[in-house]
């Protein structure tokens, strides 16, 4: 750093400024701190009473006092999934477009209608969710041939909230974030990386490959955020997904998730256990989400010189 | 060279693909702009932005105390996190490669990804459980942690994008480390770090999650800070999820206001970045 000169590091002023900037940056540190502190007090009864039976019964029941999660796990890593798994190919799709295929003008109004998608609160995808999207989810799976209503994935009523209304918001709400990751990394690969193959006569997806390929932890790390957006998105997935505590494999059946008991039961929490309950949950969403967050960085860091764009990309975005 | 029509033929199916990804996510853009504002706004009303809810079962009213609700909390939230943010932006843009530095990038980048449900149980242990009452307060500290990481991160990157000769004026000219911060890099990013609060505000304008259990809801004109308070997304929630059918015309109206405050501050804050890196990018 050449600008630092000695004078204006020792001199009072220059303490002082230090000092105040860093502690804003202390209560950066301190308020994640306080986070898991508060959390883990707050659960502290549910945790010695239940132990790690909490995650594995499946009986949710606060008047009896009976309370197991393992209905919500489910709920949230099976949406979750399959919303990654309907978004990730859309999102590479779109980040490959608009980083390598797109013609210039078109670039820039692009990026910005797909960033809006990460701009519409949760909130409206939720409504949008319960009037527009569950009434066609239902005309769909009431169309959905027999022979594969015999699978356990499509057998159930019709009735359009559930496991599939939801991770198909879930999906469409969590592309813009992967898509624009992905879309840094891409960036960040060497430009030579592509002249040296197309030089070798690639095709355009011959050349697309290796850039994927080179940029692979980057990607992985793209989708993991992603990931990690699913996994405490609370509003929308409340209003579509049926709030139903089963553990099942049907796409057709109404579950629930971690983050949706948390907002339609927290307020109704009477007693110090339910609460402490209730809290155990978001605890376990705050490391999961913090985990895979990490991970994430780190797996984008490695792809060089992308991880600061990317994680500042992101922050934009929200 | 094998097969040079098949390679073509994948290459043109997959460069169609990635078109097609992107015409893909911009259906339901298109598809959710055009219901709220059809479903909304032949809802919005006079009433609607100068009344207060009516009791249950009566048609009528508005929704102008969630809407003023709304603008306290997040003009809590900013209060609380702006300084904080600008502050640590600062100290990253500065100090970039201090151990304290690092931590605090990496806590602004975990705080970012905490769920937004979370952050609202944090505040409901910090500021409702002690005085066992929801309040406006506990709403705000809940929306402005949530501000935090994003001010942090677009401070310090606008920052890194003032020249350094600007700053290397400064200090030829006998300035200190904090003047030439204050009186000439921070003036040079200050559209960009407005940019950044704006950016902020529109996202947790439209939080709900993290305010149904802090400052919860209220029927009536309310600005008592240490009392529950009405926001616009609990608000839509509550009539979006009821049975009544003015209710639905009504949480659509309030959505489309949303949608219209979230896009404003949104297309404001791209604008004024695209203009700073114009600026100062070659």
């Amino acid at each position: 750093m050449p600008w630092v000169s000695p004078s204006s590091t020792s001199s009072r002023e220059g303490k002082a400024f230090r000092w105040v900037t860093g502690a804003a940056a202390a209560l950066v540190l301190l308020a994640v701190a306080g986070i898991a502190v508060t959390l883990t007090r707050d659960s502290w009864l549910s945790i010695q009473k239940f132990g790690l039976s909490f995650w594995r019964t499946t009986i949710w029941d606060p008047v009896a006092g009976q309370f197991g999660a393992l209905p919500f796990l489910w709920g949230t890593l099976y949406s979750s999934l399959l919303a990654l798994l309907l978004s990730t190919p859309i999102a590479l799709g779109i980040a490959i477009f608009l980083s390598e295929i797109s013609p210039h003008a078109l670039k820039r109004p692009l990026v910005f209608l797909t960033e809006l998608l990460a701009a519409i609160p949760s909130i409206v995808y939720g409504m949008w969710g319960i009037f527009v999207l569950v009434p066609a989810v239902r005309i769909l799976e009431a169309h959905v041939p027999g022979w594969l209503r015999a699978t356990p994935f499509f057998s159930g009523p019709p009735l359009g909230i559930g496991l599939l209304a939801a991770s198909l918001v879930l999906s469409v709400m969590i592309i813009p974030f992967t898509a624009s990751v992905a879309r840094e990394i891409l960036k960040a690969v060497p430009f030579h990386q592509r002249e040296a193959a197309y030089a070798l006569g690639a095709t355009r997806w011959e050349a697309i490959r290796m850039t994927l390929y080179y940029g692979r932890t980057g990607i992985l790390g793209a989708i993991m955020l992603g990931l990690g957006r699913a996994l405490g998105e609370t509003m929308a997935v409340t209003m579509v997904i049926g709030n139903n505590p089963q553990i099942s494999l049907s796409l057709f059946a109404p579950q629930y998730t971690m983050a949706a008991v948390l907002a339609n039961e927290f307020t109704e929490a009477a007693d110090d256990l339910y609460l402490h309950a209730l809290v155990e949950i978001g605890l376990v969403l705050f490391i999961v989400t913090v985990a895979i967050n990490s991970l994430s960085r780190l797996l984008i860091w490695r792809v060089g010189g992308a991880g600061k764009r990317s994680a500042s990309a992101s922050a934009v975005l929200g | 060279m094998r097969h040079p029509i098949r390679r073509k033929a994948v290459s043109a199916a997959f460069v169609v693909f990635c078109g097609a990804s992107v015409l893909l996510a911009l259906i339901p853009l298109a598809f959710i702009l055009f219901f709220v504002l059809k479903q909304g706004l032949p809802s919005l009303s006079l009433d609607f932005f100068t009344r207060t809810p009516q009791p249950v079962g009566e048609a009528g009213g508005g929704m102008a105390n969630a809407m003023v609700g709304t603008v306290v909390l997040i003009g809590i939230a900013a209060l609380l996190a702006v300084p904080v943010g600008v502050l640590t932006g600062i100290y990253l843009s500065e100090y970039r490669k201090s151990s304290l530095s690092t931590a605090a990038r990496f806590a602004a980048d975990v705080l970012n990804g905490v769920p937004s449900i979370v952050v609202g149980i944090f505040a409901y242990g910090l500021a409702v459980l002690p005085f066992r009452r929801f309040s406006a307060l506990a709403g705000g500290l809940a929306l402005g942690v949530m501000m935090i990481p994003l001010i942090v991160r677009t401070t310090e990157e606008l920052l890194n994008l003032v020249p350094e000769t600007l700053r290397e004026g400064a200090l030829a000219l006998g300035a200190t480390r904090a003047r030439a911060v204050f009186r000439v890099i921070l003036p040079a990013a200050l559209p960009g770090i407005l940019t950044g609060v704006l950016v902020a505000l529109a996202r947790i304008a439209g939080e709900t999650a993290p305010l149904l259990f802090t400052s919860f809801n209220n029927r009536y004109w309310s600005t008592r800070l240490d009392q529950p308070m009405a926001s616009l997304t609990v608000q839509i929630f509550t009539y979006a999820i009821s049975p009544y059918e003015d209710w639905h015309r009504q949480a659509w109206a309030g959505a489309t206001v949303l949608i219209f405050a979230v896009l404003l501050f949104s297309i404001l804050a791209r604008v004024a970045t695209a203009r700073l890196e114009r600026m100062h990018r070659p």
